[in-house]
Formats: C-alpha cells, sequence, structure tokens
C-alpha cells in the first residue's frame, strides 16, 4: 500500500517536472505575486509629484515650499510660473498637485495677517488625493503653528502654554504602518488556495481526459491512496511556496514574524485540507482542464475580494459581509495575520480556528465522496 | 478446475437502459474469448462488471473463482485491462510509464519491467516519451502495463482499433504467445477477421448475449445455407429479394450477391423470382459461411 503510494507520488512529480509550464508558475507566481502586491498593490502614498507656483518669491514663501518638501508625501516637481502651466501639468498626469502662493504672502505672514494659499489637487484616484489633501493640511497647520509660535516665544510667550492638548498616537502591531506587511499574510493565504486549487484539479482533470484515471481503478490502488497520492505532492509543494513567500517576505519587505511559526504551519495546513477539497470538487465538475482553470479563477475572485484580502470587511455593507463568512480564507488570514504581524496564539484565535476546521471537514468529506462517484 | 470467467444472469441497468440483459456464460482457463457487438451492445460494460469496478444490477460472475463484488480487489490484482484509449502518460517515458503500473500492482523488482519491455520489444524504445511513440507502439506499450503483473486473466477492449492492419496481426501474435503461456484473454473487437482468430467467439447485441461457441461450431450451427448469386443488375436484384420469405439476409459482395435462405429453403426459389422478374440470373454457388454470416444471421 505504501509502495503504490510512493509510486504515484513519485509519477506525480516526474510530471511535475517535465511540465516546464506549471513549474514556473508554481515556484515564480509566488514570488512575483509578492513583489507586485509588495511593491505596487500598496496604499502607502509617497511622493506625489508637486508642482509649486510662487508669486511671492520670499524668504516666507520658501520656507512654507521647504515644509512641503520635508515631508515623504510629496515630491518637488515642477517649479511653474503660471497657474496655466500648472493646469496642463495636472491635465497630463505629470502632477498630482499644485500649491499657489499668491504675491502677498509675505507681507500678510509678516504683518501678523491670515496669509492664504491654493493648494489644487487632482482627485481622479481617491487614495492619493485623499492622503495628499490631509498630507497638505497638516503640513500648512504645522507651518501656521510654527509661525504663531515664533510670533509669541517673541513676545515672550512659552511653548508648553501654546499647546493645551497633546495627542500622543502609539499604533501597536504594525507601528509604520506599511501596506506589506498586512498583504504578505494575506498572499500567502491566497496562494494557497490558488495553487493548490489548480494545481490538484487540473492534475485529476489530465488524468481523466487521458483515461489513464480508469486505468487506476482497475488496479488494486484504492480510491483514499488515489486521493492521497494525488494530493501530497501539491501539499509539498504549497509548503515550499508558503516558505518562500514567508522567507521572500522577510528579506525584501523586513515583513516580521512575531508569533509561532509553528502555530502558522499548522494553521496553514488546515487551511490546505479545505482548499485541496475545493480543488478535488472542481476536478469532479470540469471535464477539461481549461475548465478546471476557469472555475479555479471563478472561485478565486470571491476569495480575494470577501477575505479582507484587499479590501477592510469593515467597510462592506452588511449583505456581502455575511457572504464573507462562507469564505474559508477570510478565516485564514484573520489567522495569519494576528500569528505573524500581532503574535498572538490560539486564545485569540480560537474562534477562526474552529470555523476553518469545519470548513475543512465539510468541503473534503463532501469532495471526497463526490470524487468517489465519479470514479464510478 | 475453476473456470477463468463465469457470469450468471449478469445484469446492469442504468436507469431505464438496460445495458447487459441476462447473459450467462462461461471461459475455462487458457481460452481467447473473442467478443463481438456493435457499439453500444454492452461489451465494455460486460468487462467493466467483470473487473469488479461496477456492480451488477442483478446477477454474479466469477472471475479466476473470486467474486467480482465481494473480492473485487483479488480479482483487480490477479487481472489485466488494455482499454481501447491506450491509459498512458505522454509526459511520461516508456520505462516510467511502464514502472509506474507496475508499481500500481506492487511489482516492485526492475527485472520483470525489463523481461515485459524485451518480450513486447518495446526494449528499443524504452527512453522515449510515450507521446512520440506511434499507435503501434502505444498499443504494445499499454498491453505491457496491462500485464507486467503476470495476470491470469486479461480482458483488451477494441486494443486495435485505429492500428494498422500490419501492426494488428503482430499485435495478435502478441496474444496467442500471452495465450500460449496460460493466460485467458477476453478481446472485444468490430473486426470480423479478428474474431476468427479466437478459440471462442461470444456475440452481443442490444445487452443479450446471442451466443457464444467455438468459430466452427457456430457456423456450421447457422440457420439455413450460404450461396453466393451473380445476377444482372446487381443492385435492383439485391432490392427485390431483400424482403423475400426464403431469404434471410442478403448483403452485397463486390461482383456478387451473398444470400443466407432460410433454414430449409432451397436457392431455387430465389433465383426463380429473380428470373420472373427479368434479372439474368448466371450461377448460384453454395458459399462457406463465416463469423460475418454468423453475425449478420443473428440479427
Amino acid at each position: 500500500m505504501i509502495n503504490r503510494l510512493i509510486s504515484l507520488i513519485r509519477k506525480e512529480f516526474i510530471q511535475i517536472v517535465r511540465d516546464p509550464r506549471a513549474l514556473a508558475i508554481t515556484f515564480l507566481m509566488p514570488v512575483m505575486m509578492l513583489i507586485l502586491l509588495g511593491y505596487a498593490a500598496t496604499n502607502d502614498v509617497r511622493n506625489i509629484a508637486l508642482a509649486v507656483l510662487d508669486q511671492d518669491q520670499s524668504p516666507a514663501s520658501r520656507a512654507l515650499i521647504a515644509a512641503y518638501r520635508a515631508a515623504d508625501y510629496f515630491q518637488l516637481a515642477y517649479v511653474v510660473s503660471s497657474e496655466e502651466e500648472m493646469r496642463q501639468l495636472i491635465d497630463n498626469n505629470s502632477a498630482r498637485a499644485g500649491l499657489i502662493i499668491p504675491p502677498d504672502y509675505s507681507e500678510q505672514v509678516n504683518s501678523g495677517r491670515s496669509a492664504q494659499v491654493a493648494f489644487v489637487l487632482d482627485g481622479s484616484d481617491p487614495t492619493v488625493a485623499n492622503t495628499a489633501l490631509s498630507a497638505a493640511i497638516l503640513i500648512g497647520q504645522s507651518q501656521s503653528t510654527r509661525i504663531v509660535t515664533q510670533r509669541l516665544e517673541r513676545l515672550g510667550m512659552s511653548r508648553a502654554a501654546l499647546s493645551p492638548i497633546d495627542v500622543r498616537t502609539q499604533v501597536w502591531y504594525n507601528p509604520g504602518m506599511v501596506s506589506a506587511y498586512y498583504m504578505i499574510p494575506a498572499l500567502i493565504g491566497q496562494i494557497l488556495q490558488f495553487l493548490t486549487t489548480l494545481l490538484t484539479a487540473t492534475s485529476i482533470v489530465r488524468e481523466r481526459e487521458r483515461g489513464t484515471i480508469e486505468q487506476l481503478i482497475v488496479t488494486p490502488l484504492r480510491p483514499w491512496e488515489l486521493v492521497l497520492g494525488k494530493l501530497a505532492p501539491y501539499v509539498i509543494i504549497s509548503f515550499i511556496d508558503m516558505l518562500e513567500v514567508l522567507i521572500a517576505g522577510t528579506i525584501l519587505f523586513r515583513v516580521p514574524i512575531n508569533g509561532s511559526l509553528i502555530l502558522l504551519l499548522t494553521m496553514s495546513a488546515l487551511f490546505l485540507v479545505t482548499t485541496l477539497g475545493i480543488g478535488l470538487l472542481i476536478s469532479t465538475v470540469a471535464n477539461t482542464q481549461q475548465e478546471a482553470m476557469l472555475t479555479t479563477m471563478l472561485t478565486l475572485l470571491p476569495s480575494i475580494f470577501l477575505s479582507g484580502f484587499f479590501f477592510p470587511l469593515a467597510a462592506m455593507p452588511v449583505w456581502l459581509r455575511a457572504i464573507s463568512y462562507l469564505i474559508p480564507l477570510r478565516y485564514f488570514l484573520i489567522i495569519a495575520r494576528g500569528i505573524i504581524l500581532k503574535g498572538v496564539g490560539i486564545a485569540s484565535l480560537w474562534s477562526e480556528i474552529v470555523a476553518l476546521i469545519i470548513f475543512a471537514v465539510l468541503v473534503m468529506s463532501a469532495a471526497a465522496s463526490r470524487f468517489r462517484k465519479s470514479l464510478d | 478446475m475453476i473456470s477463468a470467467i463465469f457470469a450468471e444472469n449478469l445484469t446492469r441497468r442504468f436507469g431505464q437502459f438496460v445495458a447487459v440483459d441476462h447473459i450467462s456464460f462461461e471461459v475455462p482457463a487458457g481460452q481467447i474469448l473473442g467478443y463481438l457487438g456493435p457499439n453500444g451492445s454492452g461489451k465494455t460494460t460486460t468487462i467493466r462488471m467483470l473487473l469488479g469496478i461496477l456492480h451488477p444490477s442483478e446477477g454474479r460472475a466469477q472471475v479466476l473463482g473470486y467474486d467480482v463484488v465481494s473480492q473485487s480487489e483479488q480479482v483487480r490484482a490477479s487481472t489485466g485491462d488494455m482499454s481501447q484509449k491506450f491509459a498512458l502518460y505522454h509526459d511520461l517515458t516508456v520505462w516510467e510509464n511502464l514502472t509506474f503500473y507496475a508499481g500500481m500492482y506492487g511489482v516492485r523488482e526492475e527485472r520483470r519491467v525489463r523481461e515485459v519491455l524485451y518480450e513486447l520489444g518495446l526494449d528499443e524504445v524504452q527512453t522515449q516519451m510515450a507521446q512520440t511513440l506511434s499507435t503501434g507502439w502505444r498499443q504494445r506499450l499499454a498491453l505491457a502495463t496491462a500485464i507486467v503483473h503476470r495476470p491470469k486473466l486479461l480482458f483488451l477492449d477494441e486494443p486495435t482499433s485505429g492500428v494498422d492492419p500490419l501492426a494488428r496481426r503482430a499485435f495478435w501474435d502478441l496474444i496467442y504467445s500471452l495465450a500460449a503461456q496460460g493466460i485467458t484473454v477476453m478481446v472485444t473487437t468490430h473486426y470480423m477477421d479478428e474474431a476468427e482468430y479466437c478459440s471462442l467467439i461470444g456475440i452481443m447485441r442490444a445487452g443479450k448475449l446471442l451466443a457464444l461457441d467455438e468459430p466452427q461450431r457456430l457456423k456450421d450451427s447457422l440457420p439455413g445455407q450460404v450461396w453466393e448469386v451473380y445476377v444482372d443488375p446487381l443492385l435492383p436484384a439485391l432490392e427485390m429479394i431483400e424482403n423475400h420469405p426464403a431469404v434471410r439476409h442478403v448483403g452485397l459482395a463486390s461482383d456478387h450477391l451473398r444470400v443466407i435462405t432460410t433454414e430449409g429453403e432451397p436457392i431455387a426459389i430465389v433465383t426463380k423470382a429473380l428470373s420472373e422478374k427479368n434479372f439474368q440470373v448466371r450461377t448460384a454457388q453454395p458459399g462457406i459461411a463465416t463469423i460475418e454470416d454468423v453475425f449478420i444471421a443473428l440479427q
């Protein structure tokens, strides 16, 4: 029995190695996705191209520009001489924001009145615009506070009296609020799901296409040996991929793994039972490898959008959030993020773990019984 | 002595459709049973039941003394099966395909794999991918995977479909040599000439086993007589006598009509009827019955 399993698994690995396309997908895709999502799909807005129209050209106006420049958010990309020029730069996407300092700026500031500066913003990308807007207001406010402080200090008042409330913020778990930290645990879940589902479904459907699965049934191989032998190689590959993402994430993005690695691997194995089950289910529905691939994509979309991968569940309408409870990835993401970012253990994650166990048992037993029927 | 195959009222229904309808037969060990029948007549369903992978709706069967339902594991371990699809892994070499199937049957010795490769002349292509093999070679490899575990009974489901005549002949030589080693072979085909090579012939139609006997006895039992009738014009003559009561069956054979008369009816009645309608009957001579005649007569 163990010999039959070894034969089956060995054959499976030979076939995997013989298919360079699948091999590339299997081992390059996780790192590719990590790099893509880690760098590109980040919500951290930096270096917004800023065009500046300084009509004042005074030490005061230059101090204001320097304040904008000092913040990471903006990059002083253009110094323009007319509003028309600024409009053009924003229109053709060269600049995303513009700062207009009126000719009387230093005069107003120095005479103790309120000076008005204009901040123009391209609102077409709400994420960028939101960040730019709040950054622009914050920088303006801190610059005016500084001016007021200077004035009052000149009049002999102490600094402490000037800010009666001092809110000290403290962010736990991801103090830099780096998106990559949030993305990498999610990516692990998504890669585990996508690869195991796709690979198991296509590898079983391929045997069906070729008629080899019928041939296997007439050998003494038992159905559960067949299932185990077909799934085991992909469990191994998925684990290699997961470690790949973990290592690449630690090296490239310095993601700290705060919790227990053992717990993370155990939970991944639990999640894999579910995704392998989904792959097995797809293999009983699909007749061709293309069909298997498309069906996998179809299951992938809701899991990406409804698991809290990109979009926070808290922001979703109630009915959509209700559906999200049916997505196994949702639970795994909470678990993975909890272990990796918060370093929490079973005590804080038990409800998600129970949900995942229920899914694993339900999906796998449904898949196994459907698969058995599909053999007859 | 235990029969290689024993079936009694073996029946399989798929919903309302009766794929195999109460068939009973027995095949002694060492025989080559040719199983004839059009597509959909229940040949493959019969084999699947005998292999123990499809449960009979009714009746029972024993293969090599094992009950196909309760002892299906022993049945599968001691039989080999080659399907018409040649279930091979295209991205594995000949050697890897054979080693893999050997592993499925628990055959671990490389010596046996080598032996089978040599026996079937596959040793010269053993490092080739199955994908690159011609149909004839694939057929041999499929046979190799079915016999690598030394089965006592071999099922071949249309093993020669889509294979050129030369390879077909060579394949039958292999089947003979297997039978000479004492392996019982059950082979389905729709090539009538192949049926003549078998020691036993079963004829199936619409789920029923119409006859099962030695080829010569089947031919002897043909009700009526075969006649080769040379007549002009050929086609209108065929149309005319098709429904004649003394004609059991008439078919076109290159330049003459092959007529099977109804039992006890002389051919003269037919030739007379033709002459009366102004057909030029040149000769009518008795023909030698073939399996095809038997097959046709049983319809």
